[in-house]
């Protein structure tokens, strides 16, 4: 039996259980091994998708190499994003400051690769050895005439969240540097989809569709000049909120561009953003347009999930991701399959997240905040679950308890978003679920035994898928 | 062969002073992968949380394995007060939850940094803890800022044989110090002691632990994995057996273990190909009194019979190997018993001595070779293309270049992040230099065959 730690227990609660609380918004237990990165990661991950920025990490080697090409972000053009630059720091720049390396470092980049702007990225130890980043990134912007930003994404400096927030910070410093630009009343921005496997592209088709102006992809298939009139738009919709939500506040603020939180996870979600956006741009030509793309796409797609659902209905699915936004429109989908969810986390869930998860969840769910392996492969035994839904860090537990696995992270290559998205979502949890590698797995065999007491010996294994 | 000793190899200087697509890893990695595989060891790594869980999925990518990791989790606060509060909270939780046998820290750029004096806290810890069933825990320093992920890993080991090893009683056994090797590789070296009767303690030894079995129960840590007692007995051993030892600094542990306990020392190559194995080999005889057993004998002439296959398909192609120096030094080796020519051998580590290391093992001197160290991805490609280079062989962070390049990669060494499997690939031994060799000659044949007009189906 795995106990879960003393420090860990309230982030853990089941559904009608005695206390349903969870709490969250804590700083991981030391040694309790979170599946959570740190401040940079919240950094690099929203800003990675910029194809046309330099994206320079200041600090020893590690952090930049972890990072190099870690997302499935396309872009239609230049793919500077994907190259991994370092100033890898020395001991002896420890001790003497860094500065002069990450001044001739980001002079030399630009020089060579003629971005649009620079994302300089604290790491841990730039936060101690006190090199003055703003300075050396405001010279080299008057030195080369671009933006040159400093990302305060110190290690320690928190959590991914802290992470998150210190990008938007970045972007910020973008967002209405297009002085000239016009405003677009019809204009959206995609704001907290990163083309993961081309998704912006699908959704920049939808609202093409709908006659809805994108003006901006903050940060999918993202370009430097495009933020910088970002301002512009209507509308900000934000996806994968809790790391884009605080540069749609700002840009509330200072800009009045209004902000909606969507999933394009599940038709459901899908249809219910694209509705959003049509009727607050409140033109009937978009609306009327939209009602027919969401039935175009559902009518075409719907079809084809029953399939799927014949399969997979009765089955148990385990959810485990970064984001709690993406944990909701995954219990939907699930829904749509016939399946039922019995364990849901997240890295990064708020107090609110938490309680909606509550509420879309069936009595008994576990519903958990920052897990670690052993209180994820504890849960999936004792859920019985079939499925898990999670990142690579999640996989190999899924696979050693004889489960199947879903990758919902931003490595994957195939879209998810979208109406298309949940059609490869279906195909993809159907080829894991029915595939015929499980009965040959000793913890399935195990399983079928456990539920089946009565003699099943000689063809448990093959009764076990 | 097209070989004179007229040109002395290149050491080309780098051109940028940023590192663009490093070539290389930071230590805390290195340390991590050796702490795994000690039995029930749970590396600690003490930093920043985000250290540990980039490096578990660095390494999951490769092994495909649950790979538990602790973090200390040093925050804001402990930045300025010191992390050892959080540190002595993770030793708790790690213990309570995991019951390891072993703590394995690992330290950072931020700890080190900071000035934490992690000795001072062990010892602080083991007085609060005394009489209580505790965990071993032992200590490596590797701030990210110094060295590699090869000199965490060498660091890591060190630690653990400097702390555990005892002069205890004489034995038969021997003690085998592999490097940062595959989980086949160690393997292939396992059966090679069996094949001769020798009792054999492998440091580390992950070839169960991150490549295991399917399981019926989740296993909190996976079984496997050198036992701490055999580490304990290493000092009473007769020899110690260290192969890769190119690209390590300051004194081996294996020299350690000779100056403290009188344990004979080998030193060697990685043994990849016939003439570097036949070295291990002869190694094993002279310590077993045993002639190279049948098995072993059957697998060297197979290996000879197919070298003779496929000769043609690869002399006098140029290959750039790039990654650890040890790495690059014994493949380089073995691609000149093949008749390829090691025309790009480059690291990401500092390593001056790469090229003297080179010279003195190739028999011959390679025209316009280009030893290269303290190098990067992106100036590979210029390297490689200025080279003429046919192949790569390296591992799977030379994607893009092959890419770019248009010329096929070799998978080999670590990470294998775009293939399942990665962990199964031999290159050490007969049957890892068989592996290997059969692998070059069909990837060029493959090369040739896509690259054909007419494609065809007969070699």
């Amino acid at each position: 039996m795995i106990e879960i730690l003393e420090g860990r227990k309230s982030q853990v609660m089941v559904k009608g259980g005695a206390d349903e609380t969870v709490a969250c918004d804590k700083v991981s237990l030391a040694g309790s091994v979170s599946q959570r990165a740190c401040v940079f990661c919240g950094s690099r991950v929203v800003l990675y998708p910029i194809a046309d920025a330099l994206h320079l990490v200041h600090g020893p080697v590690g952090c930049a190499a972890y990072t190099w090409d870690i997302r499935g972000a396309l872009s239609s053009g230049p793919e500077l994003h994907r190259m991994s630059f370092s100033t890898d720091l020395q001991e002896k720049e420890v001790i003497y400051g860094g500065e002069k390396k990450l001044y001739a470092a980001l002079s030399e980049l630009i020089e060579a690769y003629q971005p649009k702007a620079a994302f300089v990225y604290a790491t841990c130890i730039i936060g101690l050895i006190g090199d003055d980043l703003q300075a050396v990134c405001k010279k080299v912007s008057a030195e080369k005439g671009i933006p040159v930003i400093p990302v305060h994404s110190e290690g320690f400096r928190g959590t991914k969240k802290d992470g998150y927030r210190a990008a938007c910070e970045a972007l910020f410093k973008l967002v209405g540097q297009d002085k000239g630009a016009r405003e677009k009343p019809l204009g959206i921005n995609i704001l907290g989809d990163f083309n993961v496997a081309g998704e912006t592209w699908m959704l920049k088709e939808y609202y093409r569709k709908m006659g809805v102006d994108v003006v901006s992809c903050i940060t999918g298939d993202g370009r430097v000049d495009e933020i910088s009139r970002a301002h512009t738009a209507k509308l900000n919709v934000v996806q994968c909120a809790g790391s884009m939500t605080h540069l749609a506040k700002m840009m509330e603020r200072s800009f009045a561009v209004a902000f909606k939180r969507v999933s394009y996870f599940g038709l459901e979600d899908t249809a219910a953003a694209l509705y959003d956006v049509a009727e607050f741009l409140g033109d009937a030509d978009i609306l009327e347009r939209t009602k027919a793309l969401v039935r175009e796409e559902v009518s075409r797609i719907y079809p084809q999930i029953a399939a799927y659902r014949k399969d997979l209905s009765g089955k148990k699915a385990a959810i485990y991701v970064g984001g709690a936004f993406k944990a909701f429109s995954l219990v939907k989908a699930l829904r749509h399959l016939g399946m039922e969810t019995a364990l849901v986390g997240s890295q990064t869930g708020s107090a609110e997240d938490y309680d909606y998860l509550k509420e879309i969840c069936a009595e008994g769910t576990v519903i958990v905040d920052d897990a670690n392996p052993l209180e994820l492969a504890r849960f999936i035994r004792e859920k019985d679950v079939d499925l898990l839904i999670g990142g690579v860090k999640e996989r190999p537990i899924a696979y050693k308890m004889g489960v199947a696995f879903c990758d919902h992270n931003h490595e994957r290559k195939t879209a998810l978003a979208g109406f298309e998205g949940m059609l490869n979502f279906c195909r993809e949890v159907h080829a894991s679920v029915m595939s015929p590698v499980w009965r040959f797995a000793p913890a399935r065999i195990h399983r079928y035994k456990r539920q089946n007491p009565e003699g099943c010996d000689a063809d448990a294994k093959y009764a076990a898928c | 062969m097209l070989m004179q000793n007229t040109r002395p190899a290149e050491r080309a200087q780098r051109t940028f002073i940023s590192t663009r697509n490093a070539c290389k890893l930071c230590s805390p990695l290195g340390a991590s992968i050796a702490y795994r595989g000690i039995e029930k060891c749970v590396p600690l790594i003490h930093g920043s949380q985000g250290c540990a869980t980039y490096i578990r999925r660095y390494v999951i990518s490769h092994f495909k394995e649950p790979i538990d990791i602790a973090s200390s989790n040093v925050s804001e606060e402990g930045a300025i007060f010191g992390g050892g509060e959080n540190f002595k909270k993770a030793l708790d939780n790690i213990a309570r939850q995991y019951q390891p046998s072993l703590i394995g820290v690992a330290t950072t750029c931020l700890s080190e940094t900071i000035g934490d004096d992690v000795k001072f806290y062990l010892e602080q810890y083991r007085a609060g803890k005394a009489g209580f069933g505790m965990p071993e825990i032992v200590h490596a320093s590797t701030p990210s800022y110094r060295g590699t992920h090869m000199d965490g890993f060498h660091e890591a080991v060190s630690a653990v044989v400097r702390a555990l090893a005892r002069r205890g009683e004489k034995h038969d056994g021997i003690n085998l110090l592999p490097g940062f090797v595959s989980c086949e590789d160690l393997r292939i070296l396992k059966s090679a002691c069996e094949a001769f009767g020798l009792s054999c303690t492998i440091l580390p030894d992950y070839s169960e632990t991150l490549d295991g079995e399917s399981w019926q129960e989740y296993q909190k840590l996976s079984t496997g994995g050198t036992k701490i007692d055999d580490i304990r007995r290493m000092g009473g051993a007769r020899a110690t057996i260290q192969l890769g030892t190119i690209g390590t600094a300051g004194e081996s542990v294996a020299a350690w273990l000779e100056r403290k306990f009188g344990v004979r020392n080998f030193a060697l190559l990685l043994p990849v190909g016939v003439m570097q194995t036949d070295r291990l080999m002869e190694i094993f005889s002279e310590l077993s009194g045993l002639p190279l057993p049948g098995q072993l004998a059957g697998e060297r002439g197979r290996l000879i019979d197919s070298y003779i296959d496929g000769h043609k398909y690869v002399f006098g192609k140029k290959a750039a190997i790039y990654g650890e120096a040890d790495f690059i030094c014994a493949v380089a080796a073995f691609l000149e018993e093949i008749g390829m020519v090691p025309a790009v051998c480059a690291t990401g580590a500092k390593a001056a001595d790469l090229k003297q290391s080179l010279e003195r093992l190739l028999e011959n001197t390679h025209p316009g070779m280009q030893a290269i160290d303290d190098t990067d991805f992106a100036s590979l490609e210029g390297i490689c293309k200025e080279a003429g280079v046919d192949i790569l062989i390296g591992n799977s962070k030379g994607y893009w270049l092959a890419r770019r390049l248009g010329i096929p990669l070799v998978r080999a060494g670590f990470p294998v992040h775009d293939r399942i499997g990665g962990q199964r690939l031999a290159h050490l031994g007969y049957t890892g230099a068989q592996q290997l060799f059969d692998r070059i000659v069909n990837t060029m044949i493959e090369h040739q065959q896509n690259s054909s007009p007419v494609g065809y189906s007969y070699m």
